[in-house]
């Protein structure tokens, strides 16, 4: 176990070395002068000349490379152009809207669309299931942004339960929760849809192995056998999708945080990219490539624990 | 009033019938042996008494068990039955076990359901009946998972699930049809020690009609899910009143007509030769600082093939029969020794330098239903190893060499536009033959190839093995577990026995007199209809 944890620990630090490569690159391989692109065409050769010192654009690329990578090793991401302060504050203050945010969102999906799955699957062809899928499909279906904007029309502007938008902050932590629910919902409720979809076919197809019939031919009740025998073994596709839809919902929530207006990571990677301000942009991204990298890691350590043949392979 | 009374039992499913006015009663205490080749309804019969029958299912008649009517007993009292008063051990050992939890938890889940025990004292069963079925708690303790088990293993646990709780009526679906014939002599020796030592009745469900016969004191012949004949089992087999269990009987034991081609030794050049072929599997190195040994799969094995010749490659499952074919075909190479075929060295050709050899040697393997694209129509299947020739054959020609090919093995020209799905298993054999003959090869290696079919079809399939090495002169290499098909069709067979060959000889010879005791076990496990009766017929005559 432990060298199967230092095994994908290693292949982490890889991953995420590469992908520090590319990022970097990208800068490096825009057209012109990246100073001049963060501050436009209209800016005037001091303020050039200040922000190339400040990015370090005199010296040479793998120097300049090894400063970035070196900074980041010790949490310095850089400054901010447009907002004049460190990213790594920028990152953490974003953060604290973001990370519990898609927490509430995966928890929500997850404790819909597991039950959803396993009963759907257990009514297999059932008028039950159909219209369980049926409505599954109509919420994979449907754009999260635009029932982000019927929920606050009913919740916020109809029964007035919610704030329609914004944050106060976490002092207030009553205040923060109702600002995060709505949002929460939206984006929680079409995941719920694609992962209650997976959850079901996965079950019907561990329904159908024979380990099943050995659980019932010693006397346990169907449902009984769905969640003990079944259920831990249709989790390994569950598991997977559910890591990609944590780090959609790190980073993939940009519409609905602008539809809430929260102040969270989405609108930050967003204003900075509308502002070319690449430093901000570079450090989120390789925020975002780090917790993917976290999160896979995270879902391999799962898979040994539902599965004990992968403890052993790997 | 027998324990388990099954009358005019009827049963379709989604409106296509599966059973017929079924009539079965097993006594308490007795064996009752439930024949049949596949499709004939055994399955679904106790897959019915177990109410496990999948959607869509309709029964109708009467099924009693105990006093109980099973057909209209409520889900609930099902459950009480299942896994208390009726066990059931199924064919798949190595799916039948749920892979992520340990095999104390599943033995223990079913002891703990029905005599709501606490967690200790049902593992203290479990570990009790671990123990019985032969899996001691020192090597096997209850915490080990499947996967770390192995098929005959897996078995065992099953069959300490079924038994926990000493059931009144065992059932076992072809208990030991996925497992070599030593471990098949095992767990049915363990079966039949459980069903005295508990007083048990078993319902032994197999398509063997030797291994019932060794086990049953009366026998249910089932066809197209109607009962042909029902009898005290020395009885009903001596006697054979019913023709369908004179046709089953006679398949069991059939033996193609071969012309007696006297072995010819050394006049030619041996069509193959192996030499001291050994092959090493590198295993996964435990320690750092300790190079790992590596596994030897097949060590230092010499024999030659002449042309024409039939020989049978014996032994049990894991003795290296498999990665010995794999090497004859080119598939794999050996770590150490040379193989020559047709006076050339293929152990290290490249891909192109194989092609004469490989026209000249083709395979059949055991599964028809997995070897075979479904989405590929007959003609294109049979025609694959045409591309081995040197001068590729036109549409026409094509065409005409599969049609030829196909009656070969007894097959029409009119299949050559069907899917491979039209066919029964038997038929998808023959196409699987013919595909192996179409390039006229001088070798045929065949692994199992009539060990996933019914008796009747597998006699049928091992006539055209016969009729075909005797007019086309192909020799044959049958990998076999089954001493049964080695007997009806080889002049010589190997005994192998881990990765060497222990014995060598006139295939007779070597089964009637085995010298060596790989070959003895072998032997003596062996499940064999005339035996079998003759013990039958004295344990009656003692009673």
């Amino acid at each position: 176990m432990t060298t199967f944890l230092l095994k994908r620990l290693a292949i982490g630090l890889v991953t995420l070395l590469v992908a520090s490569i590319v990022v970097f690159g990208v800068l490096e391989v825009l057209p012109g002068d990246p100073a001049r692109i963060m501050l436009g065409m209209n800016a005037s050769p001091e303020a050039l000349q200040s922000l190339r010192a400040l990015m370090g654009l005199d010296q040479p690329l793998v120097t300049r490379y090894l400063n970035w990578l070196g900074g980041m090793a010790v949490g310095d991401f850089g400054a901010s152009i447009t907002y004049s302060s460190p990213v790594i504050d920028l990152i953490g203050e974003r953060l604290a809207v973001s990370l519990p945010l898609a927490m509430i969102a995966l928890l929500l999906s997850t404790l819909i669309a597991i039950p959803v799955g396993v009963f759907a699957a257990s009514r297999r062809g059932g008028v039950a299931d159909t219209i369980t899928m049926g409505t599954a499909q109509v919420g994979v279906a449907i754009p999260n942004f635009w029932f982000a904007l019927l929920l606050v029309y009913v919740f916020a502007v109809g029964l007035q339960l919610v704030p329609a938008g914004g944050f106060p902050s976490w002092n207030e932590p009553w205040a923060a929760m109702k600002a995060l629910i709505l949002p929460a919902v939206s984006l929680a409720l079409p995941q719920a849809a694609i992962l209650a979809r997976v959850t079901r076919s996965a079950m019907v197809e561990v329904m159908g192995e024979d380990y099943i019939r050995t659980a019932r031919a010693k006397g346990l009740p169907r449902k009984r056998v769905l969640w003990r025998h079944a259920l831990r073994n249709a989790l390994i596709p569950v598991l997977t999708i559910l890591g990609l839809q944590f780090a959609f919902l790190l980073a993939g929530t940009i519409i609905i945080e602008n539809v809430f207006y929260l102040p969270g990571l989405g609108r930050l990677i967003f204003q900075a990219i509308s502002q070319r301000d690449l430093i901000v942009v570079e450090g989120v991204v390789m925020l975002l490539v780090a917790s993917v990298v976290l999160i896979n890691l995270v879902v391999d350590i799962c898979y040994a624990v539902v599965d004990p043949r992968l403890r052993v392979r790997r | 009033m027998s324990l388990l009374e099954i009358e005019k039992l009827s049963l379709s499913i989604h409106g296509a019938p599966i059973l017929r006015e079924v009539d079965i009663s097993v006594a308490s205490g007795e064996v009752m042996g439930l024949v049949g080749e596949s499709g004939s309804g055994k399955s679904m019969t106790a897959l019915t008494l177990m109410q496990l029958l999948p959607q869509g299912a309709r029964a109708s008649g009467r099924v009693t068990f105990d006093g109980i009517d099973i057909l209209s007993a409520p889900e609930s009292a099902m459950c009480r039955l299942r896994g208390d008063d009726i066990g059931m051990v199924f064919q798949e050992p190595m799916t039948a076990l749920n892979p992520v939890k340990t095999i104390g938890e599943q033995v223990a889940e079913g002891i703990r359901w029905h005599t709501g025990a606490n967690r200790a004292d049902a593992e203290a069963r479990a570990r009790a009946m671990l123990e019985r079925v032969g899996l001691p708690e020192k090597q096997f303790p209850l915490t080990r998972y499947p996967h770390e088990l192995s098929g005959g293993q897996r078995q065992r646990v099953v069959i300490a699930i079924a038994c926990a709780l000493k059931p009144k009526l065992l059932i076992a679906d072809e208990p030991t049809t996925a497992l070599d014939v030593v471990l098949q002599a095992q767990i049915l020796d363990l079966l039949r020690d459980l069903v005295d030592e508990n007083r048990m009745s078993l319902l032994l469900i197999s398509h063997d009609l030797a291994v019932v016969t060794d086990m049953s004191d009366r026998i249910t012949i089932m066809r197209h899910g109607e009962v042909m004949e029902e009898g005290e089992t020395a009885r009903t087999l001596t006697e054979q009143r019913h023709p369908y269990t004179r046709q089953l009987a006679e398949a069991s034991t059939h033996v193609p007509a071969r012309a007696k081609t006297p072995v010819q030794k050394g006049t030619t050049e041996p069509l193959l030769s192996v030499q001291n072929v050994t092959r090493d599997y590198p295993v996964r190195r435990e320690s750092l600082f300790r190079p790992a040994k590596p596994f030897r799969a097949v060590n230092n094995v010499s024999f030659s093939l002449d042309a024409g010749q039939t020989t049978a490659l014996v032994g049990r499952s894991g003795c290296g029969k498999s990665t010995l074919a794999r090497m004859i075909l080119a598939l794999d190479r050996p770590t150490s020794g040379a193989i020559a075929f047709l006076g050339e060295d293929i152990s290290a050709k490249s891909e192109a330098a194989l092609r004469p050899a490989r026209r000249n040697m083709q395979v059949v393997f055991q599964d028809p239903y997995g070897s075979f694209d479904p989405r590929h129509k007959v003609e294109r299947l049979v025609a694959e190893p045409l591309h081995l020739l040197d001068e590729k054959p036109g549409q026409a020609r094509r065409r005409e060499l599969v049609a030829e090919a196909l009656e070969q093995v007894g097959l029409q020209t009119s299949d050559l536009d069907k899917y491979p799905h039209e066919f029964s298993g038997g038929q998808r054999q023959r196409i699987s033959i013919a595909r192996a003959i179409i390039t006229k090869p001088k070798l045929v290696v065949a692994d199992e190839p009539v060990s996933a079919l019914d008796v009747s079809i597998r006699a049928q399939i091992l006539d055209l093995f016969a009729d075909l090495n005797e007019r086309l002169g192909v020799a044959y290499l049958f990998i076999t577990h089954d001493l049964t098909v080695a007997r009806a069709i080889t002049d010589t067979v190997m005994v192998m026995h881990d990765g060497e060959i222990v014995e060598h000889g006139i295939t007779n010879d070597v089964l009637n007199r085995p010298a060596t005791e790989p070959a003895k076990a072998l032997v003596a496990a062996a499940p064999d209809l005339q035996r079998a009766l003759e013990r039958r017929l004295e344990k009656v005559e003692r009673a």
